[in-house]
C-alpha cells in the first residue's frame, strides 16, 4: 500500500458536529453512526422478530387459507401480546425496572469484556468461560470465609475477577506465544470451563451437603451484594449493588482506554500490531494483558450472578450472558458508554422476555434472534443505508483479523 | 535468493524440535509410570476385532499383556524423543507424531481394558460415525477458506441442517430431508456471502451472528411448534449399507464398509474435493482467489462469483452434514444438539492444513477422542467423565497452538476484496 | 492494433486523478509515459485495463470506441498489463500462473497441464524469456517473475502491452536485458506503453515520450529533442535539481557496529547471512541491493524489530543485539521503516497520537500511566508547523493524509529528538518529487549535525546520490563496500546481481 499513487488529503470528517460528540463520549464518531444506526437497527430487528412470531403461529397459519381475517387477527394478537409483555416486563413497574437492572448488570460487565478485546483487535468469544470460572472463584470465597460484609463482598468480587483474568490470560498467552487464534482457543476454553463447573459442583469442595445434583453450598449472607431498594422490604425487587459495580467498571474501562498509556497501547495494538511493536510496546504482554483485563471483567459478571442473584452455584448460572455480550459489544460500538446503553437495552429485552415467556407461548429464544438481527443491521451499515436511505459511515468496521497473526 | 550451502536450522525449528522431543519423553515417562506400573498384575487386555453378528465372527481377539505393551510403547516413545532431540525427523516429523499419538492411545486403552475385554471394532466404528459432522464442517470450512472467506458459521449451518432435516424428514421422508438440510446450508451460506463478500462485513462477526441467529430461531421454533407437535420431530433413520464382499472383511469391513450414506458421502466428498481443487479449472481459480484475489481479478477471474459459489457449496456440505444428526444418528431434533461440533470442525480444518484429506484425518482424530469417553465409562476407568468430555477441546487447543507445526492459511484468508 | 485514449477524466473524493487525458499508441512503437508519483499514470492505466471506469472520455481500439467493464474485457480486446506489483500467486507454479483464467482443458473443466506447460515453453523460447515452467513463483527471483508476467500477457495474445514501473525491482543489468526484450516485442509489431518516473530510462527506450503532470498531459516529445532537465521540469512543473547538494562528509566516532549478523525471516529462512559493517557519526552509509536480498531483515534486526539469530550489534559501544525497539529508541536510534503504513504509523490514530508513537510512555506526554493530552497536542502542533505537514488538523486520523505527509509525520517524530543513529529504509518510496527533496534535505541536515545514517533503498540512483559510502547487499551478505563518487551504476549493478567484477 505504501507505493503507488495515493489520493491527496481527502475531505476531513465534519468538524464541529463531530467534536461536540467526541467531547461528550471520547470517541470520534459521527452521531448518525453512533445513535441513528443503532436505533434503526433495533427497530428493524423488532420488525423482523414480529414477522417470525407471525409465521410460527401454527394455528393461525392453518386458518390462513379458510379464514384469513381471523388468522391475521390471531397473528396480530400474538405479536401484540409478545411485545406488550416485553415492554411491561422490562419497564412496566418498579419490579420490572429492577429486573431490567438485574439482567443488565452482568451483560454490561461481560459486554465491557468483549468491547475491550475489540478495541485491542482481539475477539474474545471466551467471555462465557471466563464468566463461569470467575463465578466459581467468587462462589468459593462466598461460602468458605467468614468476614464482615464490607470485606466479604469486595474479596469475593476480587476473587471472581482473578478467576476470570486467569481464564482469559491463557488464550492470550497462547496467542502471543504460539499464534493460536483466540477465536478458536476461547471457544474451546468455554467448553472446558463448562465441564469444570459440572465437575466441581459435584466435588466435595463445592457441593451442598446432602445433595446428589450439582448444586453448591449457599454463600454467606455477608457475601451477598446488598439490595439497592432494601428499605422497601419487597422481596420481588431484586436490584442490587451490582449495577453500581458495573457502572464503575464502565467508567474504569473508559478511563483506561482513553486517558492512560495502557489504553493507548491497547488501542495501538488493536489498530496495528506491527505499529505497536515499532513503537516499542511489548505486543506479547499487551495481548496477555488485554485478555486478562477482559477476563477479569467477565469474571465480575459471573460473580455478579452468584453474589447478586443466585447466592449459590448451579451448572447454568452463567446463562448465555457471555455470548449475548458479543452482540452487545457490537451494538455499543465497543465504547464503554455504548456498552452501558446496549446492556440496559438487552437487560430490558431479557427481563421483558422472561415475562413474555411466562405469559404467552413465545419462548425467550426470540430474544436471541432479535439480538442477532440487531447486530446484522449494525455490522452492515450498508443494509441500514439501503433500507432507510440515511447517510452512514461508508465502510463496515474491521474488528477481527484472519487466522494469520 | 540462493540456498545456503550449509543447512542451518532456524530458531523456530530448533524450539519446536526441542518441545516435541520433550513431549515424547514426558509421554514415555507417563506411559511407563501410570499405564505400565498401573497395570502390573492386572493381566491381559482383550480387544475384540469383530462383532458377533459379523460373517467372520470367529476371527480371533487381540489379547495383549497390558503391562508389557505399556513398557514396549514407553520405550518406543522414549526412542522417538531421543531421535527428535538429537537428529530430528525432518520431513517425517508429523507422521512420527501421529504414530506416537496412536501408540499412546493404545497404551491407554490397554491399561483401561486390562483384565477385561473391550470392543476395539465398536469404538472405531463409533469414531468414524462421530467424525462425520466434524469432517463435513471441516470440509465446508476448506471450501470457504480456499477462497479466503472465514466461515465461523459452520456450527449454525450444521444446526440449521439438523433442524430442517428433522422436520422435513418427519413429513416427506429421508430423501427430501437431505435436500432440505442441504438447501438451508446454502441459504445460510448465501447470507454469509452477501454480508462478507458484498457488504464486506467482518467475516468472523457475521459467522458468530449467524450462529446466534440459528440457535435462537431453531430453539424458538422447537419450543413453539415441535414441542406441541411431536409428529413433526420424528424422522426415520437411514440404515447402514453393507457393501458386498468389502463389508465382510473382518475388522476393517465393519468400520469402513458397513456404514450409512453419510460416511460414504464423506469419503466420496474428500476424494472429489481433493481432485477438483488441484486438477480442475475451478480449483485453480478458487485457490488463486484465496491466495491473491487481485491477481485473479486482473486475469478476468470473477473474484466475487467464486467466493459466492464456493461459500454456498461449503454451506451445502455443512447443511448436509447437519442432517447426520437426524437421519444418521438420533432421528429427532434437540435444541443446540450440535454442541460446538462446528467449531471442532473448524479446528480440524486448521489441523488438516486446509486440505480435504488432512481435514478428514483430523476429524477422525476428534471423532476418536469423542467416542472414547462413552466407551471408557463401561470400563470404569478412574477418570471423571467431565474430564474425558474435555479431551476433544483440549486437543483442539493443543493443535491450534501449533504442536504440529504452523501451517499457512490461504494468503488472503479473512480479507474482503475491494474491487476498484 | 492502435489504441487511443480520448479525454479521459477520473475523479476520486477530493482528487482529480486524470483530467482530459489524450494518448495514442501504435503498433511497433514504444510510448514512454512519464510522470512523478501521484501524477495519475497508474490511474490512467487502470482505466485502460478495466479496473476503474472513467468518469468521462473514451477508449478507442483501431478507431472503434470500446468500454471495458473489467480486466476480462480489456484482455479480450488485446490489452495486456504488467503491474507495478506483480500479480502472481506465490504458491503457484509458473505454468499455473500463466494459464490462470484461460486454462487449456481436457474433459469437463480438467486442466491439461501438459499442454499448458508446452505452451509456456513455446512462448518462452519464441521471445527469449527464459523460465522454468514448474518452478514455484515464491522460489524464483523478481527478475524471472517479471518474465512470467510478460509470458502471461503474451499467452493471452495481447497486442498492446502496458508496463507499469517495470524497472523498479531490477538491477541495471537486468534493466538492459529487459529493454532488449521490449525492443524484441516492438519489432514483433506489438504496441508498448512504458510507464515510469525515471528520466534516463524513458529517454533510452522510448520512441515517443508523453509527460503527465497532476492528471494532465503536459506535452509529447521525441527522445532526440529533449534532455533530462527539460523532461524533469515538464514532469514537476518547475526546475528541479537533479543532484543532491551536500558537503563532503566528516566522519567521526563509530556509532553502529555490526558483527557477523545472521537473521531469519518469519518463514524460517535465513535472510541475513553474516553481515559485518560499521557506520560513523556524520556519514551516510547507503545499502543498495535488489529487493529481497535480506535488507528488510537487516533493518529489522538493526532496530530491534527482529531478534538476530547470531552475531552482535553495538550502538555507541554498547551491545544491543537483543534489545527491543524501545531499547534502540532510548539509545537515540531513529527508525524510518520500509512500509510506513504497516509499521511506522497507526493509521487509525490521529496525527497528534502518531507524533508520539514511540515516546508516549514518558515525560512530558504522560505522567506515570496518565496521558497528558495537552502536552501531546502542543507537541503535535509544533511539529506539524516545523516539518510542514499538510493536514487540516492534528486531530484527524493520519490515514487521511497523503503519502508524502504521512512520511513527514514519521520523519518529524523520529528526527525531532536527540538522534545519534538513523536507520531509514526506502525513505522516499512512492513520494512526489517535492517530498523526496524535502526528506533528502532533512537526512543530510541530520548527518551534518553529527548523526550516523544508514539508508537502505532499492532505488540505486537515490542511494548513490545520498550516500558517502555505499554497501551492496546480495544473497544476505554485504558483497561490496564502495565509494559512490568513483563507481558507475553499471558497476554497482554487477554487485547487486551477485557477480564479482
Amino acid at each position: 500500500m505504501s507505493t503507488g499513487e495515493e489520493p491527496q488529503v481527502s475531505e476531513p470528517t465534519s468538524g464541529e458536529e463531530a467534536s461536540l460528540f467526541e467531547e461528550l463520549t471520547g470517541v470520534g464518531l459521527e452521531w448518525r453512526t453512533a445513535i441513528l444506526v443503532p436505533a434503526l437497527a433495533v427497530f428493524s430487528a423488532m420488525v423482523v422478530g414480529a414477522i417470525i412470531i407471525a409465521v410460527t403461529d401454527i394455528d393461525a397459519l392453518r386458518l390462513l387459507g379458510t379464514n384469513p381475517g381471523t388468522a391475521l387477527a390471531e397473528m396480530w394478537d400474538s405479536i401484540w401480546g409478545a411485545y406488550k409483555w416485553l415492554f411491561l416486563g422490562s419497564m412496566g413497574s418498579l419490579r420490572a425496572v429492577s429486573e431490567t437492572l438485574v439482567q443488565a448488570t452482568p451483560l454490561i460487565l461481560a459486554g465491557l469484556s468483549v468491547a475491550i478485546g475489540f478495541r485491542a483487535g482481539l475477539f474474545n468469544i471466551g467471555a462465557q468461560g471466563q464468566l463461569l470460572v470467575g463465578g466459581m472463584f467468587a462462589l468459593f470465597v462466598g461460602f468458605s470465609i467468614h468476614v464482615p460484609v464490607y470485606l466479604h463482598v469486595p474479596l469475593a468480587l476480587l476473587a471472581g475477577a482473578l478467576g476470570g483474568a486467569i481464564w482469559g490470560a491463557i488464550p492470550g498467552l497462547l496467542k502471543a506465544r504460539t499464534g493460536a487464534h483466540e477465536v478458536i482457543t476461547t471457544i474451546m476454553m468455554n467448553f472446558i470451563a463448562l465441564r469444570l463447573v459440572d465437575y466441581y459442583l459435584k466435588s466435595s469442595w463445592y457441593q451442598a451437603a446432602g445433595r446428589d445434583d450439582p448444586v453448591s453450598k449457599p454463600i454467606e449472607v455477608s457475601a451477598q451484594l446488598p439490595k439497592l431498594f432494601g428499605f422497601l422490604e419487597r422481596s420481588d425487587v431484586r436490584a442490587h449493588l451490582g449495577i453500581v459495580v458495573a457502572l464503575l467498571a464502565a467508567y474504569g474501562v473508559y478511563w483506561l482506554l482513553f486517558k492512560t498509556t495502557v489504553g493507548y497501547e491497547f488501542r495501538a495494538v488493536g489498530y496495528n500490531p506491527h505499529g505497536a511493536k515499532y513503537a516499542g510496546m511489548s505486543v506479547t504482554w499487551l495481548i496477555v494483558g488485554v485478555m486478562a483485563v477482559a477476563g477479569a471483567l467477565a469474571g465480575l459478571a459471573g460473580s455478579d450472578r452468584i453474589l447478586g442473584v443466585l447466592h449459590r452455584g448451579t451448572p447454568g448460572f452463567a446463562g448465555t450472558i457471555g455470548f449475548d455480550a458479543i452482540t452487545l459489544a457490537l451494538l455499543g460500538r465497543s465504547h464503554p458508554w455504548g456498552v452501558v446503553a446496549s446492556g440496559l437495552l438487552f437487560g430490558a429485552l431479557r427481563a421483558g422476555g422472561q415475562e413474555m415467556q411466562v405469559n404467552t407461548d413465545i419462548s425467550l429464544d426470540l430474544i436471541l434472534v432479535i439480538q442477532a438481527l440487531i447486530v446484522v443491521f449494525i455490522a452492515a451499515p450498508a443494509l441500514i443505508r439501503a433500507i432507510y436511505r440515511v447517510k452512514t459511515a461508508r465502510e463496515a468496521e474491521r474488528l477481527t483479523t484472519g487466522w494469520s497473526t | 535468493m540462493t540456498a545456503p550451502a550449509t543447512v542451518v536450522r532456524s530458531p523456530a525449528e530448533i524450539r519446536r524440535a526441542r518441545r516435541l522431543g520433550i513431549t515424547y519423553i514426558v509421554l514415555a515417562a507417563f506411559v511407563l509410570w501410570v499405564f505400565g506400573m498401573g497395570s502390573l498384575g492386572e493381566g491381559s487386555a482383550t480387544f475384540k476385532l469383530v462383532r458377533p453378528t459379523d460373517r467372520f465372527k470367529d476371527f480371533p481377539d487381540l489379547v495383549l499383556p497390558a503391562a508389557g505393551i505399556a513398557f514396549v510403547i514407553a520405550a518406543a516413545l522414549a526412542a522417538f524423543g531421543g531421535i527428535q532431540l538429537t537428529r530430528g525427523f525432518k520431513k517425517l516429523s508429523n507422521v512420527v507424531l501421529a504414530v506416537g499419538f496412536i501408540l499412546f492411545i493404545f497404551a491407554f486403552l490397554a491399561w483401561a481394558a486390562a483384565g477385561s475385554s473391550f470392543s476395539l471394532v465398536g469404538m472405531l466404528d463409533e469414531s468414524v460415525k462421530r467424525s462425520v459432522p466434524i469432517a463435513m464442517g471441516a470440509l465446508a470450512g476448506v471450501m470457504c477458506e480456499r477462497v479466503a472467506v472465514i466461515n465461523i458459521a459452520i456450527e449454525g449451518m450444521l444446526l440449521g441442517g439438523a433442524f430442517v432435516a428433522a422436520i422435513v424428514g418427519s413429513q416427506f421422508g429421508s430423501f427430501w430431508a437431505l435436500v432440505g438440510a442441504t438447501m438451508v446450508g446454502v441459504v445460510l451460506a448465501w447470507v454469509l456471502a452477501v454480508l462478507a463478500v458484498r457488504y464486506r462485513v467482518d467475516q468472523i462477526i457475521v459467522g458468530v451472528v449467524i450462529n446466534v441467529f440459528v440457535l435462537g430461531l431453531t430453539s424458538f421454533i422447537s419450543q413453539r411448534i415441535l414441542n406441541q407437535n411431536p409428529h413433526l420431530n420424528n424422522a426415520t433413520l437411514l440404515r447402514p449399507i453393507k457393501i458386498p464382499l468389502l463389508g465382510d472383511i473382518p475388522f476393517f469391513g465393519q468400520i469402513l464398509f458397513q456404514q450409512n450414506i453419510f460416511v460414504f458421502a464423506m469419503f466420496i466428498l474428500v476424494a472429489v474435493m481433493t481432485y477438483s481443487l488441484f486438477h480442475t479449472k475451478w480449483g485453480l481459480r478458487s485457490r488463486a482467489v484465496g491466495e491473491h484475489p487481485k491477481a485473479a481479478d486482473t486475469l478476468g477471474v470473477n473474484v466475487y462469483r467464486y467466493r459466492y459459489l464456493n461459500v454456498m457449496m461449503g454451506g451445502a456440505i455443512a447443511g448436509f452434514g447437519g442432517a447426520f444428526y437426524i437421519q444418521g444418528s438420533v432421528g429427532r431434533f434437540d435444541e443446540n444438539m450440535t454442541a460446538g461440533k462446528g467449531f471442532v470442525g473448524l479446528a480440524a480444518m486448521i489441523f488438516g492444513r486446509w486440505h480435504p484429506v488432512g481435514a478428514m484425518a483430523a476429524a477422525l482424530v476428534f471423532g476418536f477422542a469423542d467416542s472414547i469417553q462413552g466407551k471408557l465409562a463401561i470400563l470404569k476407568v478412574p477418570i471423571p467423565s467431565e474430564f474425558l468430555l474435555m479431551a476433544p477441546y483440549l486437543a483442539t487447543i493443543i493443535v491450534v497452538a501449533g504442536v504440529v507445526g504452523r501451517a499457512r492459511p490461504p494468503a488472503a484468508d479473512g480479507q474482503p476484496y475491494v474491487k476498484e | 492494433m492502435e489504441l487511443q485514449l480520448r479525454g479521459i477524466t477520473k475523479r476520486f473524493p477530493g482528487v482529480l486523478a486524470n483530467d482530459r487525458v489524450d494518448l495514442t499508441v501504435r503498433p511497433g512503437e514504444i510510448l514512454g509515459l512519464l510522470g512523478e508519483n501521484g501524477a495519475g499514470k497508474t490511474t490512467l492505466m487502470n482505466i485502460l485495463y478495466g479496473l476503474y471506469s472513467a468518469d468521462e472520455g473514451e477508449i478507442l481500439v483501431d478507431g472503434v470506441p470500446r468500454t471495458f467493464s473489467g480486466p476480462g474485457d480489456a484482455i479480450a480486446a488485446g490489452i495486456g498489463m504488467v503491474h507495478q506489483h506483480f500479480m502472481l500467486v506465490p504458491v503457484f507454479t509458473v505454468t499455473e500462473n500463466v494459464v490462470l483464467g484461460v486454462e487449456p482443458t481436457r474433459g469437463p473443466g480438467i486442466i491439461n497441464m501438459r499442454q499448458a506447460r508446452r505452451d509456456v515453453a513455446e512462448i518462452s523460447s519464441k521471445y527469449g524469456l527464459e523460465v522454468d515452467p514448474d518452478a514455484l513463483i515464491e522460489s524464483i527471483p523478481v527478475g524471472v517473475q517479471q518474465r512470467v508476467e510478460i509470458i502471461k500477457v503474451l499467452f493471452r495474445d495481447a497486442e498492446v502491452l502496458v508496463f507499469d514501473e517495470p524497472t523498479a525491482v531490477l538491477t541495471p543489468q537486468e534493466v538492459e536485458e529487459f529493454f532488449g526484450i521490449l525492443r524484441g516485442l516492438r519489432d514483433a509489431g506489438k504496441a508498448i506503453v512504458f510507464i515510469t518516473h525515471k528520466l534516463k530510462e524513458v529517454l533510452e527506450i522510448s520512441d515517443r515520450i508523453c509527460v503527465l503532470r497532476r492528471g494532465r498531459t503536459v506535452g509529447e516529445r521525441a527522445p532526440g529533442e529533449v534532455d533530462e532537465a527539460t523532461l524533469a521540469e515538464m514532469m514537476v512543473g518547475r526546475p528541479v535539481e537533479l543532484v543532491v547538494q551536500k558537503a563532503p562528509a566528516r566522519p567521526g566516532e563509530v556509532v553502529l557496529e555490526v558483527d557477523d549478523l545472521m537473521v531469519f525471516d518469519d518463514r524460517d529462512h535465513p535472510r541475513v547471512k553474516g553481515v559485518t559493517m560499521s557506520v560513523r557519526a556524520g556519514e551516510i552509509v547507503g545499502v543498495a541491493g535488489v529487493q529481497g536480498n535480506g535488507q528488510t531483515e537487516l533493518v529489522e534486526a538493526l532496530t530491534g524489530m527482529r531478534h538476530p539469530f547470531s552475531g552482535a550489534i553495538r550502538v555507541l559501544g554498547e551491545v544491543v543485539t537483543r534489545e527491543s525497539p524501545r531499547g534502540y529508541h532510548q539509545r537515540h536510534v531513529a527508525h524510518v521503516p520500509e512500509d510506513r503504513q504497516r509499521a511506522g504509523l497507526v493509521l487509525g490514530f490521529t496525527v497528534a497520537e502518531n507524533l508520539i508513537l514511540d515516546s508516549y510512555y514518558g515525560e512530558p506526554f504522560s505522567h506515570w500511566i496518565r496521558m497528558d493530552w495537552d502536552a501531546i497536542r502542543g507537541t503535535g502542533r509544533r511539529l506539524v508547523e516545523e516539518y510542514d505537514i499538510r493536514t487540516p488538523s492534528i486531530e484527524i486520523p493520519v490515514s487521511n493524509l497523503s503519502g508524502g505527509n504521512q512520511q513527514k509525520v514519521i520523519v518529524a517524530r523520529e528526527f525531532s529528538r536527540d538522534v545519534r543513529l538513523i536507520i531509514a529504509s526506502q525513505p522516499t518510496r512512492g513520494l512526489d518529487v517535492g517530498s523526496i527533496e524535502y526528506i533528502h534535505e532533512r537526512i543530510i541536515r541530520q548527518r551534518d549535525t553529527g548523526a550516523a545514517v544508514v539508508i537502505v533503498s532499492t532505488e540505486l540512483d537515490e542511494v548513490m546520490a545520498l550516500a558517502d559510502r555505499l554497501l551492496v547487499m546480495f544473497g544476505g551478505r554485504i558483497v561490496a563496500d564502495l565509494d559512490p563518487t568513483s563507481v558507475t551504476s553499471a558497476q554497482v549493478g554487477l554487485y547487486m546481481a551477485g557477480a564479482t567484477p
